[in-house]
């Protein structure tokens, strides 16, 4: 895919839900192709709101949203969402489909044949071994359906990957591993992704870039570095000063 | 016996062809609309409070709706739609079967998990896509146990469309019933039952097949049932056109004289099929609109049911009248009365009559508030009892409806001492009753008539067939047969009985 294609940008976007409350309140934001950006902010503050906007889940009131300069809306929401992938929280694996046939769904949408050598592949990707495409994903973990999730959203080799707090049900351990692997595969692939989550520390860790959401409206942009640096502003601030107080605990605890 | 069992192949092949019509007619209105309802809350709260008011109304009465509603709609576009038979009882059963299958898909629909419809649309599905996809296999399951409840039901609603003319393993069920051949009626409701239990048990092989994602097993399943089908089939198509479909009401003597008419038909190389047990109000229309050939009715029957009439002339003249009401409004031949009358003759107990020095209705009146009268279901509804109320000035110490064969035992017993019997009925003779004679003619006649099709108004062969039961059949005779039948031990089949009258009418 080429880099212009890949960045995102939202020019004077609102949601206003039916019952007046403004869950996006004219947001204007440029990411750039191949950055890696998380959304933080407390539930309600219109992060997962502002991400499913991109994919077209949700459609704005006002304003624009564009995948590569162009606006979502030119054409039919599901050939967008083809190019785009998506991971979300609940994972929403296909209970009726083995883990293969739920990899390659994507690849079968597009009306693609012979998938079985993409989705070991696939899976490889996910660090998942090449046998677990015949199981049914009632058989696995929550991490290893998450992982599933993750491969599903790359099958057909999008650009640009939207995940709404994909590590929200699963334990640290676990939550670690996926995040570092999704990095990972950030780099590898030169994916343009946007991580909405409500855990700092893992936006500090994970991106390149974070920005913080309350009350619709974005209110701190910076670096990891520069947020820790005290330069993202007071809302900012107080989201940081947790997983920093926490890092200096341990640190102490530490012999 | 032999005879009713032989029936059963046929009637078992009618009865899965009906049934499983109306499971598909059902399937396909109830799919569309459960995905609907699903979609529109408005939709889904109209559709299912539409399947759930149907669900309460009797399935008798559903059925019997049908015939009127055809019959307005037929004659809206100017005729063609049969009020009788397949189709009626088709919209009937299918409607039975909208609920169970409508239910279960949209509570199928509902409980989908969020995070599923999310994720299909996430990796962009269309809508159709979505359906055929993800919708439809997860709400098989739920959908399959609601088509399984739908085919149990229509298979034992089936066997109520005999009332309609549509031949069902219910034929059996209403022949035993009115002749009290318990045998019969167990038959039937064995046979029914059997064949839901095979139906319902493939369709729960071919869910389970879909639920183990065997596909093998349920493709085997359901072909078995299309095997099954298909061979209900076979006798159904090349044949149905060169029968002839001999009607009768739902009581011992028209049972035995279908199957004199139909034994004469064969013997003149016609194939025959009954239909049996047809409403008293549904089987002339079903004569005037080719459903049925051929079937006795009684002049006074049409006379005051069918004409409206309320005058009693004498009996000829009602024939007569008959005759030509017929002729020209239904294009319908009358080709003869059989020579005995089943009309309503009041009668008491032989010994009491003649105690009390009672032959006629005249002596009865002055009498009459000292005595009980006990009828069958319609007579004191009907106009007949009104006339001879008029005519006599009856008045009873009392009057109660019974079945009629309770009717009997209460003159036997002394609860009653006066009832209106069927004139041609076996027990007034066994009995030994004495019939009150009707001095003022107040009652109207009721001579047993042939009545033949529009479309054998010009059949020579098939009048030459039926023309020797012309006056061929005494009072007597036609007691004594269906008293074979009535009677409480030793019975005969309706079959047998008319073979006997044959016997009569061949010296």
């Amino acid at each position: 895919m080429p880099e212009q294609s890949r960045s995102v940008t939202f020019k004077n976007v609102s949601k206003v839900w039916p019952g007046g409350v403004k869950a996006v309140d004219e947001v204007s934001l440029e990411v750039a192709a191949g950055s890696f950006v998380a959304l933080v902010g407390a539930s309600g503050s219109g992060k997962s709101t502002l991400l499913k906007m991109v994919n077209r889940l949700i459609e704005p009131s006002e304003g624009a949203v564009l995948v590569g300069g162009e606006p979502v809306d030119t054409g039919p929401a599901p050939e967008l969402r083809r190019r785009i992938g998506y991971v979300f929280q609940n994972v929403g694996l296909f209970p009726h489909m083995r883990v293969g046939e739920n990899v390659a769904i994507g690849l079968r949408l597009a009306g693609g044949k012979d998938s079985a050598g993409r989705v070991t592949e696939l899976l490889g990707l996910v660090e998942l071994p090449a046998d677990m495409a015949t199981r049914m994903p009632d058989e696995l973990s929550g991490g290893q359906r998450q992982r599933v999730g993750v491969a599903r959203a790359l099958a057909t080799g999008p650009g640009i990957l939207l995940m709404d707090e994909p590590f929200g049900a699963l334990d640290p351990v676990t939550r670690d591993g996926l995040g570092k692997a999704i990095r990972a595969l950030h780099d590898r692939m030169g994916l343009t992704t946007i991580l909405v989550t409500h855990d700092m520390a893992e936006a500090l860790l994970l991106a390149d870039r974070v920005l913080v959401m309350e009350k619709g409206c974005i209110v701190a942009d910076a670096t990891p570095r520069d947020l820790l640096a005290g330069k993202g502003g007071a809302a900012a601030d107080a989201l940081v000063a947790v997983p920093r107080a926490q890092a200096h605990r341990l640190a102490e605890l530490e012999p | 016996m032999s005879g009713a069992l032989a029936r059963v192949p046929e009637l078992l092949a009618q009865h899965l062809l009906l049934a499983l019509a109306a499971l598909l007619l059902g399937l396909v209105i109830a799919l569309p609309l459960a995905v609907l309802s699903a979609r529109n809350r408005v939709v889904g709260r109209i559709a299912l409070g539409f399947a759930s008011l149907v669900q309460t109304i009797p399935s008798l009465a559903l059925l019997a709706l049908f015939y009127p509603i055809l019959l307005s709609l037929s004659s809206l576009v100017g005729g063609g739609i049969p009020a009788l038979g397949f189709l009626p009882s088709l919209l009937a059963l299918s409607l039975y079967a909208l609920l169970p299958i409508l239910r279960n898909g949209v509570t199928g629909l509902a409980t989908i998990d969020p995070a599923v419809i999310e994720a299909a649309d996430g990796v962009g599905m269309t809508a159709a896509q979505k359906l055929w996809l993800v919708e439809a296999p997860l709400v098989l399951p739920v959908l399959m146990a609601g088509i399984r409840t739908a085919a149990v039901w229509t298979i034992g609603a089936a066997t109520l469309s005999t009332t309609v003319g549509q031949p069902s393993l219910g034929d059996l069920i209403f022949a035993g019933l009115q002749t009290q051949n318990w045998s019969l009626v167990l038959t039937g409701c064995i046979a029914a039952a059997c064949l839901a239990l095979a139906v319902d048990g493939l369709l729960g092989l071919a869910e389970y097949g879909i639920a183990r994602r065997r596909r093998m097993l349920a493709w085997a399943s359901l072909g078995t049932l299309l095997v099954a089908v298909a061979v209900a089939l076979v006798p159904a198509l090349p044949s149905s056109r060169g029968t002839i479909t001999v009607g009768a009401k739902g009581f011992s003597e028209q049972y035995i004289l279908a199957r004199l008419i139909g034994h004469r038909l064969e013997a003149a190389g016609y194939k025959v099929r009954y239909r049996e047990g047809l409403g008293s109000a549904v089987a002339f229309s079903a004569l005037a609109g080719g459903d049925v050939d051929v079937y006795v009715d009684y002049s006074g029957t049409i006379w005051t049911n069918e004409m409206r009439r309320d005058d009693v002339p004498p009996r000829d003249a009602i024939v007569a009248g008959v005759a030509k009401w017929a002729r020209d409004k239904h294009r319908v031949t009358l080709l003869g009365s059989l020579g005995f009358e089943n009309a309503y003759a009041f009668a008491m107990r032989g010994d009491d009559a003649r105690k009390r020095g009672i032959t006629s209705i005249a002596d009865l009146a002055p009498v009459a508030g000292s005595l009980s009268l006990a009828t069958d279901v319609e007579f004191l509804e009907r106009p007949e009892w009104a006339a001879v109320k008029k005519a006599y000035g009856l008045s009873f110490k009392s009057a109660h409806p019974y079945q009629p064969t309770f009717m009997y035992r209460a003159l036997a017993s002394g609860t009653a001492d006066v009832i209106p019997a069927f004139s041609s009925d076996g027990r007034i003779a066994a009995d030994k009753l004495a019939v009150l004679a009707d001095p003022k003619g107040a009652i109207p006649g009721y001579d047993a008539i042939l009545l033949l099709a529009p479309k054998r108004a010009d059949d020579v062969r098939f009048q030459a067939a039926l023309r020797p039961l012309i006056g061929a059949i005494p009072v007597e005779r036609m007691r004594e047969a269906n008293y074979m039948v009535d009677r409480d031990s030793n019975k005969s089949s309706p079959d047998e009985a008319a073979r006997w009258l044959e016997r009569g009418l061949a010296r």
